[in-house]
């Protein structure tokens, strides 16, 4: 009985860590798509995220590391709203672009700074703070409670961009520029600066993913580490119905599907490990067709 | 016009060298030597040119000319890496067993079960479309972690190398590879690229249904309206036309360059293809194009890393230069662009005038 339970927590304490980054990325590219910007480039601006972070945390310390992961994923998302915005390009292109440029870039400057050996464990990261009394319930606490920093503000962003995205004046005027940005701008909202703000903060929150990342869940960078997971966040902003509410769910549930492979490890099932990998993106593909003509996306998405 | 293009494509691969040259320059490598490198990798001998480009620039273009059906009919298939792999997967088990026919059957046979393999599995997201409205970038693009993991596990299991412990196949039947160009490693997939180029063009330019899918990708609502084309039944066919396409890559790979199946078989070929098709302006002869300018880039990146210690990587950093410029340029030229659509639209300006 007391190993059951101590499995379970274990898995779910697994299910919050991995699903920490998406989180984090999928709130960031929520705030983007709603003003109508679709960015593929979020995948490249959470591995520029990692590499700038561990830079930093080598050079000084995990905390410099968050602080410039964000600087880097927001320098790429204005790179791409210059080019989006500014120039009004097409934004699947330009975002695939980003991530293939994101790709050369992180992958030459690593090699560069730690040459062929690779940064090495030897990284200080964040670690786990646990909230006094909270993280001492059962099950729940070590889950949800005993978790390092980024976690906590994952959690936090979420009533922080309901209530800026639905009850604040500058979240109507961004919805109305993602829902038709000709009637925005008649009505006087500047369509242009409130995208590039929004595509700005999204890849802030997509650097942030990439640093929490390394910084506390893998502790080392490697080329392609994010291994799609920006372009899961966008599968997950779908299926959270464009809700910063609905995200954090379906976040956390496709954390629970990717955590589900450590329990399996742990029960020693005679099943082959790939199937675990499969499953999170098998059950996101099921729980889009289930949620047929029940979501619709912001009317001048990818609308330039 | 077509100067134009071919000014603004130069431009941009200069800008994108430069970009690599000045960058290396400040890394402290001999940038000279590094781009000198990536020439000869490239265009510096006719092994070269046939071996390391044209190689690379087969599976780019097959894919890209796949995906620029797809695209022009406003359907954004993200997912050709899954379905390439899934043609590599048949190709190969089909491969594996061919050994008693001759060629001339064996061939055919492993690169159709490729096709259907690269159908069957962009099925279920134009299944998902049609039945369910669900958007195809996110299914199908989703469906590619599932085929990595896939390919993982048949390595590992079903087609795992008779002695078991490398997490690859063996060597598909010499009768199921495609015949090479004496002396290279060039194999008989240019001629399918090159033969799929010259039919696509001949579909977009001069057939009804080319024109249908370019209406269909500008205006879904009008071409309904028109009463002459059913938008969705069109949009569905490219989608999987594009995805069959994509497992006959896949085919192409296995049975005319690795011979055999293995984690990590493409470098990433499904996105670049992406970018080809696009950069190609969805138009087949810019897509061979651009499918050869790439391939020159990565075959010529290989070698800049072996002799000038230059890490591959670096050239995706070209490659990402050289689309955000042709970019900017179109859409500076045409005052703003309304998504892939448009480029169709471009695309058949160029086509006709």
């Amino acid at each position: 009985m007391t190993e059951s339970v101590a499995l379970l927590g274990g898995f779910l304490a697994a299910a919050v860590r991995v699903a920490t980054p998406i989180l984090l990325a999928a709130t960031g590219e929520t705030i983007t798509q709603r003003s109508g910007v679709l960015n593929l480039g979020i995948e490249g601006m959470m591995l520029a995220g990692a590499l700038a972070a561990t830079l930093g945390a080598t050079a000084v310390g995990p905390w410099t590391g968050v602080a410039l992961g964000i600087g880097a994923g927001m320098l790429l998302a204005a790179v791409f709203a210059l080019v989006v915005i500014g120039a009004r390009a097409d934004q699947v292109i330009a975002g695939t672009a980003i991530t293939l440029g994101a790709v050369g870039l992180t992958g030459t400057i690593y090699r560069q700074a730690y040459g062929a050996g690779g940064a090495g464990l030897d990284l200080p990261t964040l670690t786990t703070i646990p909230l006094p009394g909270l993280s001492s319930l059962p099950l729940l606490g070590p889950a949800l409670f005993a978790q390092p920093a980024p976690t906590y503000l994952g959690f936090l962003a979420v009533p922080v961009v309901w209530w800026l995205l639905f009850r604040t004046r500058v979240g109507l005027a961004l919805r109305a520029t993602g829902e038709s940005a000709e009637v925005a701008r008649a009505s006087g909202v500047p369509t242009r600066w409130v995208r590039a703000v929004a595509t700005i903060v999204g890849g802030g929150f997509a650097g942030l993913a990439g640093a929490t990342l390394v910084l506390a869940q893998v502790g080392s960078f490697a080329e392609r580490m994010t291994a799609g997971r920006g372009y899961v966040a966008i599968a997950i902003v779908v299926l959270g119905r464009w809700h910063p509410v609905g995200v954090a769910i379906a976040a956390l549930a496709f954390g629970a599907a990717m955590a589900l492979q450590f329990l399996f490890q742990t029960l020693e099932l005679d099943l082959p490990y790939q199937l675990f990998l499969m499953l999170p993106y098998v059950l996101a593909l099921l729980a889009l067709a289930g949620m047929v003509g029940r979501v619709r996306a912001p009317a001048d998405l990818a609308k330039p | 016009m077509r100067a134009r293009g071919w000014l603004v494509g130069a431009g941009a691969l200069l800008a994108g060298l430069g970009v690599l040259a000045m960058g290396l320059e400040l890394a402290g490598y001999d940038a000279g030597r590094a781009l000198g490198a990536l020439w000869s990798g490239a265009f510096g001998s006719w092994y070269a040119i046939t071996s390391a480009t044209l190689v690379r620039a087969i599976p780019l273009v097959v894919i890209g000319l796949g995906l620029a059906i797809s695209f022009r009919a406003g359907a954004l298939n993200i997912g050709a890496e899954g379905q390439f792999y899934a043609g590599a997967i048949a190709a190969t088990w089909l491969g594996l067993h061919a050994g008693s026919l001759p060629s001339a059957l064996a061939i055919p046979a492993v690169l159709s079960v490729a096709i259907l393999a690269g159908a069957l599995w962009i099925a279920v997201p134009v299944l998902l479309r049609v039945r369910y409205g669900v958007l195809e970038v996110i299914s199908t693009l989703l469906l590619n972690f599932v085929a990595e993991a896939t390919t993982s596990l048949v390595v590992q299991g079903p087609l795992q190398e008779r002695q078991g412990i490398y997490p690859q196949s063996d060597a598909i039947a010499e009768a199921a590879r495609l015949p090479l160009l004496p002396g290279t490693r060039l194999h008989a997939g240019i001629l399918v690229a090159l033969a799929g180029a010259a039919v696509l063009h001949h579909l977009f330019t001069r057939t009804l249904w080319g024109f249908q899918l370019r209406a269909v990708g500008l205006g879904p609502r009008a071409a309904e309206i028109s009463g002459r084309i059913d938008g969705r039944w069109m949009a569905a066919a490219a989608l999987a036309v594009s995805g069959a396409i994509a497992g006959l890559a896949g085919g192409i790979e296995v049975a005319g360059v690795s011979y055999a199946l293995f984690q990590n078989l493409s470098p990433g070929y499904g996105f670049t293809a992406i970018a080809v098709a696009l950069l190609g302006r969805l138009h087949p002869l810019g897509v061979v194009l651009a499918g050869v300018l790439f391939g020159a880039l990565e075959a010529g990146a290989s070698a800049m890393q072996r002799e000038a210690g230059v890490p591959a990587v670096a050239v995706y950093v070209v490659e990402a230069v050289v689309i955000l410029v042709v970019l900017l340029a179109e859409s500076l030229r045409r005052g703003g662009m309304t998504g892939v659509a448009a480029i169709g639209s471009a695309t058949g300006a160029r086509a006709r005038g």
